[in-house]
């Protein structure tokens, strides 16, 4: 079961905190959409708007082409998974898993069957007599999502679903729940603040910043040419060098007035966009490439940060003469 | 000072426990007289008590009564505790603060307040009307344990329910009941000890049914008797065990 979602100039308020200004967002049915930004940002109250926790001030949400306001979350064809999993203690992992089912009527030996197919799904198999205080978070989590899937949402809401759990745990589960929207084809609706696991799952990643939507679009498109300086900044570490009339501080390099944006990746002994001899201020080895300070001869005020391949040895004070391969022009409007 | 710890310890024990140990022990006496010197071991007492139809009748006016009266306070607590915890009322600390008042004050007053109201309003006193006033004063209580014992995790859970398709009957009979099920099974069994051992306004509000400690204060008039401290053993033996309920339901809860 899936559906599209549409969002239409919704606008949200806390008492006097705008937390969303005339957002408006369009959702294809089976897509995965990954709500990205900092704390604060919206990306937590977009996603209650839609799973029907909080009616917005004005504008409309609309779910397979239904307009959902005053439908209570229950009502809607959404299920969501919460960062606290918030499972019933009470309960076996099956009860859970099939509470949902429990609620819409079904009978309990079909329920026991489904939530085992839920529980097989999520990698669980077999565990269904089990209650949740004996798992991990990791297993907690994974009851989490097979208890919202077992309705069979149209869309999956999914609240920080890996913020709780270790890194290495949290790669891991990115790459499941990737694998499992594959499988089921609903429509997921991802919140978080982690950009790497944003561009680990995201079909299309949705940039928000001050209740606003800073960027849109693929994983590479949003990191390789961001629409606006915030997601630049925000999917990663980005140099930004001033442009006046097609002059910068390093010397003519791209027409217009703005921000050029260069990638520290993007930096290297060869390139189509000469930055002409640098500096290094200092060094370090980072594993998968050098990571480096350096300030161009003819502007000894702006620090560039560069990744420099793994093999390269630079000193503090070596002179090189760097270029860059890939850069975005954000004109100022 | 080790030992003289231990002698405070003891002598506090013995402070608190030493009424009921005598009432106990005599009331295994072989004589008339419920007093020094103990002339040997007889349960003739309890034969006598547990013969007696009055006696036996208040005792089970007594459950009735304790254990109808504290169910219908632990509902209503547990029910104005999820009220007062989930939803934003206006005033809702002067709710809550009104909810409690009642524990401040004496038994005596509420009872002489119902009496009136009763008496005023035409309703024959029974055992209901001494039920009512239970129901006043474990109320305050059953709410207090159950209010307290509402966390964020169960506001998660029971929006997860929500979500889920749960309506609002069904969130609190499948979810939040059960996940408070220690809280609210001590504040019961408190309840049940409290209203079992209620004198005042089981006296007041009773007529021609009564509980048990009014039948013990009719026995206590015509004097003094072995019988009486039988009685009151089982009574503390009731109470007892009921706390004992409570404390593992309270204290053992699984993790």
């Amino acid at each position: 079961m899936t559906a599209n979602v549409s969002i239409q100039s919704v606008t949200q308020t806390y008492g006097a905190a705008l937390a969303l200004d005339h957002v408006s967002l369009e959702i294809a049915a089976g897509e995965f959409v990954v709500l990205l930004g900092p704390s604060g940002c919206g990306k937590t109250t977009l996603l209650n708007l839609i799973g029907g926790f909080a009616e917005p001030v004005s504008g409309r949400v609309l779910i397979g082409g239904k307009d959902m306001a005053g439908v209570s979350p229950a009502q809607r064809p959404t299920t969501t998974v919460f960062q606290d999993y918030a499972l019933f203690p009470h309960m076996t992992l099956a009860d859970n898993v099939g509470f949902g089912l429990r609620m819409r009527g079904v009978a309990k030996a079909e329920r026991r069957t489904k939530a085992e197919d839920m529980l097989t799904l999520v990698g669980l198999p077999g565990k269904g007599d089990r209650r949740p205080h004996e798992l991990s978070g990791g297993q907690r989590q994974r009851v989490a999502l097979a208890r919202a899937l077992a309705v069979a949402p149209d869309v999956l809401l999914l609240d920080e679903p890996l913020g709780a759990l270790d890194l290495k745990l949290r790669r891991a589960m990115q790459d499941e729940l990737k694998a499992i929207q594959r499988r089921v084809g609903t429509t997921f609706v991802h919140v978080t603040h982690d950009q790497e696991e944003a561009m680990a799952i995201a079909d299309r990643i949705v940039v928000m910043s001050a209740g606003k939507i800073a960027d849109t679009g693929p994983p590479r498109e949003v990191y390789l040419r961001p629409k606006s300086l915030f997601s630049a900044a925000f999917m990663g570490e980005i140099n930004q060098i001033a442009v006046q009339n097609g002059q910068s501080p390093l010397g003519p390099l791209v027409p217009g007035t703005g921000t050029l944006l260069i990638r520290p990746e993007a930096i290297g002994l060869t390139g189509a966009l000469p930055l002409g001899p640098c500096r290094v201020e200092d060094a370090a080895f980072f594993g998968t490439h050098v990571r480096a300070h350096v300030t161009p001869l003819s502007a000894p005020h702006t620090r560039l940060t560069v990744h420099l391949a793994q093999a390269s040895a630079v000193e503090p004070g070596t002179i090189l003469d760097l270029a860059a391969t890939d850069h975005v022009m954000l004109e100022t409007k | 000072m080790k030992i003289l710890s231990w002698i405070y310890l003891a002598a506090a024990y013995a402070f608190v426990f030493l009424p009921v140990v005598v009432l106990v022990v005599f009331s295994f006496q072989d004589g008339r007289l419920p007093v020094p010197p103990f002339q040997g071991f007889s349960l003739q007492w309890y034969d006598k008590i547990l013969s007696d139809p009055a006696l036996m009748t208040a005792l089970w006016h007594s459950a009735l009564v304790a254990f109808i009266s504290s169910a219908l306070a632990l509902l209503m607590g547990f029910l104005a505790a999820h009220a007062l915890a989930r939803v934003k009322l206006p005033g809702s600390v002067l709710l809550r603060g009104l909810l409690i008042a009642p524990m401040t004050v004496s038994y005596l007053i509420i009872a002489l307040g119902l009496l009136t109201t009763f008496n005023q309003t035409g309703v024959p006193l029974s055992l209901w009307t001494a039920g009512i006033g239970h129901v006043v004063i474990n109320l305050p209580l059953c709410f207090a344990v159950a209010y307290a014992a509402m966390g964020d995790h169960q506001k998660n859970a029971e929006r997860a329910a929500r979500d889920l398709g749960a309506n609002e009957a069904q969130i609190l009979w499948h979810i939040s009941a059960p996940m408070l099920t220690p809280a609210l099974a001590a504040a019961f069994f408190l309840s049940v000890t409290f209203s079992w051992d209620e004198f005042i306004i089981a006296f007041l509000l009773t007529r021609f049914d009564v509980t048990l400690p009014v039948q013990i204060w009719s026995m206590l008039r015509s004097g003094l008797s072995p019988a009486t401290n039988a009685v009151g053993s089982l009574v503390f033996l009731v109470s007892i065990s009921a706390v004992f309920l409570m404390e593992i339901f309270l204290f053992r809860r699984p993790k």
